[in-house]
């Protein structure tokens, strides 16, 4: 049984790392409407400049972090000024192809800046097993994990608060809604949409650094995007929380599956298990746990 | 001047209703269809065919099939790759498995697999949309990628996991050389792109019309919803699936299942974009542009004597600026700039 519960409590941390990227995806979207798939390679980026500043400009953390979030506000910006601005008001389509357009050259830029060999990424944080669960349970927790755990719950309290009590959440959640619209009353798109990808570039330093430091910073970083799509259309692409809850089911199913069915059937089902899991899911519920009921009209 | 249909008057129902009513489209399609079938074969070398021309006609293919899905029907998919790989990996065990069996007919049975398989994913469709379609899409293309690789039956228990394609002999005639392999690919090309364009004109196109511009009212209006996505899925997947069996036969030879991933799924999305989403020819114009510009942007980099590793970085780049670009001039594709240029021509060179 308690091997049943560290596969389960490890699937639970892991899936708190994907809910940290699919958090990315939900602010962008929930914003402006804009299906990022250029998260994957914001994170990638992140991590990789960090790193980067840290070895080639050897740097210290506490002095490269804040240097690294100044560059992804830079690129958020940039993002808005150069790729969005030209697209307003364009199908969803449109937009979500400039993302996957902009995750190669994101992809691109990052290796040209820093070279595409793996690096390592060490945080003051050890990832060694906390000896409370050890000797009351004899359950292998990782402390990394539950840091990492913490401080995805500090930046989701942080941004459901920005959403829900601030004007700036207020004018986020009209431009999501209808852009057009909220230009008529008012509402500075440009800055609006600024303001969010400088936040979700944000988001991306933040996963970045915590999954650097799990596997290495490398080019497989940006598969994380393909983790968070499942945890996304589990939760609904409009909610926080959604993005939370989904990214722990998924985790902990995940790993789950992986270990009691996957033997059956030849392992390695982690890459599809997800996808099936949220697809399932939506036959039931089209929108998602927490989406957004889609109402249409004629 | 040179584009002018005044003039050009039909008397019958018959001539009004022919896929190019106006004779200079004619005359254009067959100079090109000449092109293809004379002068390119005369003209290429191996390495061309191989590089080039045989995988251009393929990924048309294939782009013509999600463009049907997409651009016809309005159903976002990204695992169009996976159904490639169930074409290619079904015709593979329909030469293998029944002793005899024509290829072609090998080829199309491969295509109905693909179809079946579209049909099974296609259903969340009729409950989804949108992004929450493509995401699910995603399924597809993890789940087959996986299963041909962990079922060993499928690659008929090869330890790599790597199929060779068998040689493919029609009518007593192998087809090995390149030449051949090319006007094999584009005889398919060119009757499948034909019935493609037959289709989307007639009452199954306008029905797929209808559920994309807006399904709700399709439905209000007596369209059957589930019948008419369902078919979009099997006819989009028969199209990559036959476009997958030519891309193990005519143009690799061997080949695994991971050569059908996610980023051929992609490659395909962005030809459909680059070219036109819900045109027949922009299939063509994509993927020509798609193969086309890594092998302008190597010879580039080559020409500037860069470092490898910075070249494909920078290509990278180049692809990715590229399609954002395309998007923000002309969101509609390389087929509006022709029909841009056809507006233009039938006027020229006079002002008005």
């Amino acid at each position: 049984m308690s091997f049943f519960f560290e596969v389960f409590i490890g699937g639970l941390l892991s899936g708190v790392m994907y809910a940290l990227v699919a958090l990315g995806f939900v602010l962008i979207y929930k914003a402006s409407g804009v299906f990022n798939f250029a998260q994957g390679a914001m994170v990638f980026f992140a991590a990789l400049t960090c790193v980067g500043l840290t070895e080639k400009f050897e740097l210290s953390l506490w002095l490269a972090i804040p240097l690294t979030m100044l560059v992804m506000v830079a690129l958020g910006l940039a993002i808005e000024r150069v790729v969005l601005r030209p697209l307003v008001n364009q199908p969803e389509i449109t937009l979500f192809m400039a993302t996957i357009g902009l995750t190669f050259f994101i992809e691109g830029l990052a290796q040209l800046l820093w070279g595409s060999q793996p690096h390592k990424l060490t945080l003051p944080i050890e990832d060694v097993p906390i000896e409370y669960f050890m000797e009351k349970f004899n359950i292998l927790v990782s402390q990394f994990d539950v840091i990492a755990a913490l401080i995805c719950a500090l930046l989701v309290t942080g941004l459901a608060l920005l959403f829900s009590k601030t004007k700036i959440g207020r004018a986020l959640r009209a431009v999501a809604d209808d852009h057009q619209a909220a230009l008529a009353v008012g509402i500075p798109l440009q800055q609006i949409w600024g303001i969010v990808w400088a936040v979700a570039g944000f988001v991306a330093l933040v996963a970045g650094l915590l999954w650097g430091a799990r596997n290495g910073v490398q080019f497989a970083l940006t598969f994380v995007a393909l983790k968070a799509l499942p945890v996304l259309i589990l939760g609904g692409f409009t909610s926080v929380p959604g993005a939370i809850v989904g990214g722990l089911i998924i985790g902990a199913s995940e790993k789950l599956a992986e270990v009691y069915i996957g033997p059956l059937v030849g392992g390695g089902i982690e890459g599809w298990f997800p996808y099936v899991l949220a697809l399932l899911f939506l036959l039931v519920r089209p929108e998602g746990l927490f989406g957004e009921k889609i109402i249409r009209r004629i | 001047m040179f584009y002018r249909e005044a003039g050009q008057f039909k008397t019958s129902y018959q001539a009004d209703n022919q896929i190019f009513p106006i004779r200079q489209d004619r005359i254009g399609i067959a100079v090109v269809l000449i092109a293809a079938f004379v002068a390119v074969p005369g003209l290429a070398t191996d390495y061309a065919f191989s590089a080039i021309f045989i995988p251009f006609l393929i990924f048309s293919l294939a782009a013509l099939g999600l463009n049907i899905l997409t651009g016809y029907a309005g159903q976002l998919s990204l695992g169009s790759a996976a159904f490639m790989a169930v074409g290619a990996f079904a015709s593979y065990n329909f030469v293998l498995r029944i002793p005899g069996i024509p290829v072609l007919l090998a080829f199309v049975l491969g295509g109905l697999s693909a179809a079946m398989v579209g049909i099974a994913f296609g259903l969340p469709s009729l409950r989804i949309r949108g992004f929450y379609l493509a995401a699910a899409t995603l399924a597809t293309q993890f789940f087959v990628v996986w299963c041909l690789t962990k079922i060993q039956w499928f690659t008929n228990y090869s330890s790599s996991g790597v199929i060779t394609a068998q040689e493919m002999v029609i009518l007593g005639m192998a087809i090995n050389t390149p030449v051949k392999k090319y006007l094999l690919t584009l005889t398919v090309v060119c009757v499948m792109a034909m019935l493609a364009k037959n289709m989307v004109r007639s009452n199954v196109g306008r029905s797929w019309m209808a559920v994309r511009d807006m399904d709700v009212a399709a439905e209000v209006i007596g369209f059957r919803l589930m019948r008419t996505k369902l078919l979009a899925f099997a006819v989009s997947s028969f199209y990559c699936g036959i476009a997958g069996a030519l891309y193990a036969y005519a143009y690799l030879g061997t080949v695994e299942p991971e050569a059908y991933n996610l980023d051929l799924s992609f490659r395909i999305l962005f030809m459909i974009i680059i070219g036109g989403v819900g045109s027949i020819l922009g299939s063509f114009l994509g993927s020509a542009f798609i193969i086309l510009l890594p092998i302008v942007l190597n010879l580039i980099a080559h020409g500037l004597s860069l470092p490898t590793n910075v070249a494909s970085n920078l290509e990278l780049m180049v692809f990715g600026a590229l399609i954002i670009f395309f998007l923000i001039v002309e969101p509609h594709g390389l087929a509006r700039l022709w029909q841009i240029t056809k507006e233009k021509l039938r006027l020229w060179p006079f002002p008005h």
